[in-house]
């Protein structure tokens, strides 16, 4: 296999979409090529770093004007509630 | 609403590999969320506020990521909220509520995204951007490059990276590399063709790899 062909199967090998006997080309490749090397290794790390990165907290002034939005809402649904107009 | 049928298949580390492996969607839901959709369903506001509580973070960060834009970003969440409320009637349970939540949100972010932009954001054309591929600046990183960054700088530089690609690849990486939708789900909920979204995330990984290989090669920071 080319280098050019690694790139081309990378997001597939990553999700181990792929069947048993290109992942093993790839993988043979992988032995003898140092740069496809590091360039799945530091691809991998990437999609790593985002799906392991924690959510910020709201700010406070988002959180406050959702939770009047969910209060007003659920408020409607209660039975005796006026119609909305 | 349509149900997502599908389930993500589980992955584990490539061989030559041995960094972690991702978190699959059963461990970013918490095993008592069926219990609390059933009693939300059943008129239970706690339970509803429950989830709310539960997902309002990473629900915002979805719609920041795909918005770029604080005000629209707030709103395509709130607006997600009510509407998973007014609709958790519909909501039948063939998939996690987590990931319907997920795409009613994106759907509202859209909305935002394609009002800013007058209209011009189109995710289901196929992107053929004569760019080749092939990795530049090939270096290692060496051993946990994120421990190089406090959070809060890390944060910054995740959020800087993400924002620079463009909305059909950002939308995509979201959706399948963050909120860890299957490659059909996050097709389903963009209305793209199963090679479509594999073409955009290939082609994401590499744009933020390169990315972020300035801050994270070896000898970047220090």
């Amino acid at each position: 296999m080319k280098c050019r062909e690694i790139i081309r199967e990378l997001a597939d090998y990553l999700d181990e979409a792929l069947d048993p006997t290109l992942r093993q080309s790839i993988e043979q490749h992988l032995c003898k090529c140092q740069d496809c090397r590091i360039v799945v290794d530091t691809t991998k790390q990437t999609i790593d770093i985002f799906c392991n990165s924690e959510p910020a907290p709201l700010p406070p002034t988002t959180r406050e004007r959702l939770h009047q939005a969910l209060v007003k809402r659920l408020r409607r649904n209660r039975p005796g509630a006026s119609p909305q107009a | 609403m349509l149900p997502f049928p599908m389930e993500k298949s589980p992955m584990s580390s490539p061989k030559l590999d041995p960094i972690q492996q991702h978190s699959l969607p059963s461990q970013v839901v918490k095993a008592d969320e069926p219990v609390l959709v059933a009693a939300a369903k059943a008129g239970d506001e706690s339970a509803f506020e429950t989830l709310v509580g539960r997902y309002e973070r990473k629900i915002f960060r979805l719609t920041q990521n795909i918005t770029q834009n604080r005000e629209d970003a707030e709103d395509a969440m709130q607006e997600a909220f009510l509407k998973a409320y007014e609709h958790l009637g519909d909501f039948e349970g063939n998939s996690r509520f987590y990931t319907w939540l997920v795409r009613i949100a994106v759907n509202q972010a859209l909305m935002k995204l394609r009002r800013r932009r007058n209209n011009v954001v189109s995710l289901d054309e196929e992107i053929d951007t004569g760019e080749d591929m092939m990795p530049r600046d090939v270096e290692d990183w060496g051993p946990s490059p994120i421990e190089r960054y406090e959070q809060t700088e890390l944060s910054g530089i995740l959020n800087k990276v993400i924002g620079e690609l463009d909305p059909p690849f950002r939308i995509v990486f979201q959706l399948r590399d963050i909120e860890q939708l299957s490659t059909e789900e996050t097709a389903e909920a963009l209305g793209l063709s199963v090679p479509a979204v594999k073409s955009r995330l290939l082609r994401a990984r590499l744009k933020l790899r390169q990315r972020l290989n300035q801050y994270f090669r070896r000898g970047a920071n220090s």
